[in-house]
């Protein structure tokens, strides 16, 4: 579709189809304006409440530090220069970004198998399978920790009780070794079912009478699933994988809620975004975790930058 | 379609209630809320025109506490809110002091955070309010703990010398007839239970730093140097040797296995103290109520339990020391400070409260009037299955105890630790090298709060 001058979302959906260059449109389109922005204004209130503002006032508390000794004084930059050399920050950043390298293929990995399994078969079963796919989303992410802390537990959980069974000793997923295992398998659990949604429904927006071309021309299913289906839902994929970073680099709750339980192995500065929830209500630098969460920001918008750069050409999504 | 027909209906009605919302919001915000009476309290209000003190809190009988207190006050009463126990609360706390609004009146703080308020001008000082007049019921040492000179910050409740709570069941199993009086003869117990194949004998926790650091000082460490009246300058030793000594002492236990390195608190760790699985507790006075409310000490663990002074270094020269303990601080957001200091010197300071503070084992009184009484001296404490264990054990060592300085940082300073003994407990680090590491790391931190580190 050509762009037509009216940038309202209204006119978009205008039954009546806009003539840009009659002159006699020209009232109807300032009322229409206003009548979008009314439409808008609910939503504008609280973006800029809710959004814009807190972002600005972080922005400008970044620009300052406060001693428990000494006054607030202007810093400029100095507070990002001490977070790109701050080991805690940085190290957070380094576990973040390890863990996104592992959660992210294999959440996409679960996510697609079970979508183009589920895609395939038809029934009763099916529509069951999905539904149990697709639970644990439904499941608040904190109850859900939880859930898995108490499945972890040393004293009460069935590992342990399993473990019991072949008299052996029960591993502690949530030991410092084990940690990024046992966050593995929450996180997957959690979100690979609403990934797996968003797939399936990309696979049945695909026009079946392609399958049946292809069938015709002798490829099997598997050929189907690989040449047609995971080409055609490219920009799903793109889609989920971009959240998953987003989401994985701000990797927050999951470790909070088991933080108390894993014996001292979630640190304050485990990652970033524990870092500045620390750093701001536990020691009092909401200055200095301000500028910690713009540079937890720069550096999801750079890794963003840079997965939409190297699948510019396969996803139509973002070109 | 018929959903989206009820959508369309739904929709401009939940509109307008957001619109209501929104608006309703501005109005409060731009009216600037004179300090409204606070009215969500947890307790019930005797005298309703009465001015209400608000109050953030945790002991374990707070709620008969705050009875018992606007029961007996007809021109003062308590609105009591539970805001989490020690870092839940002080976080919040601490936020509320950096916004300059939302802080109680009256706030519970251990003796170890105080400092860390009072250089944010959080706190009052008491003494115009008649602070001075409870002076005479409290011992020097535990006035110490809440004054910077002449200027009284809180009004100390209860304390925490330290002890060392034992199975007797275990004990009697694996053949320890005595309660080990040395660290020496402790680590020569843990290791014979545990090569008979006994449970650990003890735990180093990462998550209760206090205890640790209660530990580095009964072996000679002064961890911190500071005096508020001396803002800029503060003193830090964490790398003495006392201090690489007492945590070489309990990694070499950890990483033996004879002592467990579970967290205290959790579910799990309770469950193992009412299991047996832990021979020894080091703790305060005040642990017993806690665990008595998390289910220990009843059914199979009961009677089970008995306590014996805090093994020495030095058998020849005991060192007392203290975790925890509370004081009720009044917070410089009180709008009527003299109302507010009322009843943080009149909170918990009754009879009746006191009572049933030290018979559930919830506090150790620092109050006198509790302190010599026959029948606390006396009494038969069933959680010990019987011992006179404040005659025996806790009333010398509160008497022993000299008192402590703290650092302005506290929190980052447990944070620290913490993260030391994780490392300790995984053999991924010294003693040598924890103290080292923390000293730096702290040292650090308080040049970059803008202090001289002498």
């Amino acid at each position: 579709m050509v762009s037509i001058t009216p940038p309202t979302a209204l006119s978009d959906g205008a039954v009546v189809p806009d003539t840009p260059a009659a002159p006699g449109g020209r009232r109807g389109s300032a009322r229409r304006h206003w009548v979008g922005w009314f439409f808008i204004f609910p939503f504008l209130v609280v973006f800029l409440a809710f959004l814009v503002a807190p972002l600005a006032y972080a922005a400008y508390l970044s620009l300052y530090t406060k001693g428990l000794a000494t006054g607030t004084t202007f810093a400029g930059i100095d507070n990002y220069k001490r977070a790109f050399t701050d080991p805690s920050f940085l190290h957070g950043l380094w576990f973040v970004l390890k863990f996104s390298l592992v959660v992210i293929p294999l959440q996409v990995f679960v996510a697609l198998a079970a979508a183009l399994l589920l895609d395939e078969i038809v029934g009763r079963l099916a529509r069951f399978a999905r539904l149990i796919i697709f639970l644990p989303y439904a499941i608040p992410v904190v109850l859900g920790s939880l859930m898995w802390g108490f499945l972890y537990s040393p004293s009460f959980g069935p590992i342990e009780q399993i473990s019991t069974l072949f008299n052996v000793q029960a591993p502690f997923l949530l030991s410092q070794g084990n940690i990024f295992y046992g966050l593995l398998n929450v996180v997957t659990w959690q979100w690979a079912g609403y990934y797996m949604i968003i797939i399936y429904a990309a696979l049945q927006g695909i026009d079946t009478s392609i399958y049946e071309a292809a069938r015709t021309d002798g490829a099997s299913s598997k050929q189907i699933a690989f040449r047609i289906k995971i080409p055609m839902i490219t920009p799903a994929l793109a889609l989920i994988l971009v959240f998953a970073l987003i989401g994985t680099l701000q990797f927050f709750v999951e470790p909070k809620v088991l933080g108390p339980i894993a014996n001292g192995t979630v640190t304050p500065d485990f990652t970033p975004n524990i870092y500045a929830v620390t750093l701001a209500l536990q020691y009092a630098q909401f200055n200095y975790a301000s500028a910690i969460s713009f540079s937890l920001g720069f550096v999801v918008f750079l890794a963003v930058a840079i997965f939409m750069f190297v699948t510019r050409k396969r996803g139509s999504l973002f070109t | 379609m018929r959903l989206t027909k009820t959508l369309s209906v739904v929709a401009p009605v939940v509109l307008a209630l957001g619109l209501a919302a929104c608006s309703g919001g501005g109005d409060d915000g731009g009216s600037g809320s004179t300090a409204a009476k606070p009215t969500n309290c947890t307790n019930k209000i005797v005298k309703e025109d009465a001015p209400r003190v608000l109050v953030w809190a945790w002991y374990p009988n707070m709620a008969k506490v705050v009875d018992n207190f606007n029961n007996q006050h007809t021109d003062v009463q308590v609105c009591w809110t539970n805001a989490g126990q020690g870092q839940d609360e002080y976080s919040k706390f601490q936020t509320a002091v950096s916004a300059k609004k939302g802080a109680p009146d009256v706030v519970m703080l251990e003796a170890d955070q105080l400092v860390g308020f009072e250089i944010q001008d959080a706190l009052v000082d008491l003494s115009p309010y008649g602070a001075n007049d409870v002076k005479k019921n409290f011992s020097e040492g535990a006035w110490k703990d809440v004054s910077q000179g002449d200027k009284v910050y809180a009004a100390p409740i209860d304390g925490g010398p330290m002890a060392l709570i034992y199975r007797t069941d275990v004990f009697a199993k694996y053949g320890i007839t005595k309660p080990p009086a040395t660290w020496a003869e402790y680590a020569a117990d843990a290791a014979k239970v545990k090569a008979a194949g006994g449970p650990p004998f003890g735990d180093f926790a990462s998550n209760v730093p206090a205890v640790t650091t209660a530990l580095m000082i009964q072996k000679g460490a002064t961890p911190f140097q500071y005096d508020l009246a001396d803002k800029q300058n503060i003193g830090i030793k964490v790398d003495d040797q006392a201090t690489k000594d007492v945590l070489n002492y309990w990694a070499d236990l950890s990483t033996k296995k004879q002592i467990g390195k579970e967290d205290q608190f959790t579910t799990d760790y309770v469950a193992g103290m009412v299991g047996g699985k832990y021979a020894t507790y080091v703790s305060a006075a005040w642990a017993p109520g806690y665990l008595t409310g998390a289910g220990v000490g009843n059914g199979s663990s009961k009677g089970k339990f008995a306590v014996a002074p805090l093994p020495q270094w030095d058998a020849a020269s005991p060192v007392s020391v203290n975790w925890g303990g509370s004081a009720f601080a009044v917070t410089s957001q009180a709008s009527d400070k003299a109302a507010a200091a009322k009843v943080a010197l009149g909170l918990y300071a009754d009879e009746a409260s006191l009572t049933d503070g030290w018979k559930t084992q919830t506090i150790f009184p620092l109050n006198q009037s509790v302190l010599k009484s026959d029948e606390f001296i006396n009494a038969k404490v069933d959680f010990f299955n019987g011992q006179t264990a404040n005659k025996d054990i806790y009333i010398p060592a509160e008497n022993a105890y000299k008192g402590a300085v703290y650092s302005p940082f506290t929190v980052y300073y447990y944070a620290q630790l913490q993260a030391q003994i994780v490392k300790l407990n995984a053999g991924q680090t010294t003693g040598d090298k924890a103290a080292t590491d923390l000293q730096n790391a702290l040292v650090t931190y308080a040049k970059s709060q803008g202090f001289t580190v002498k």
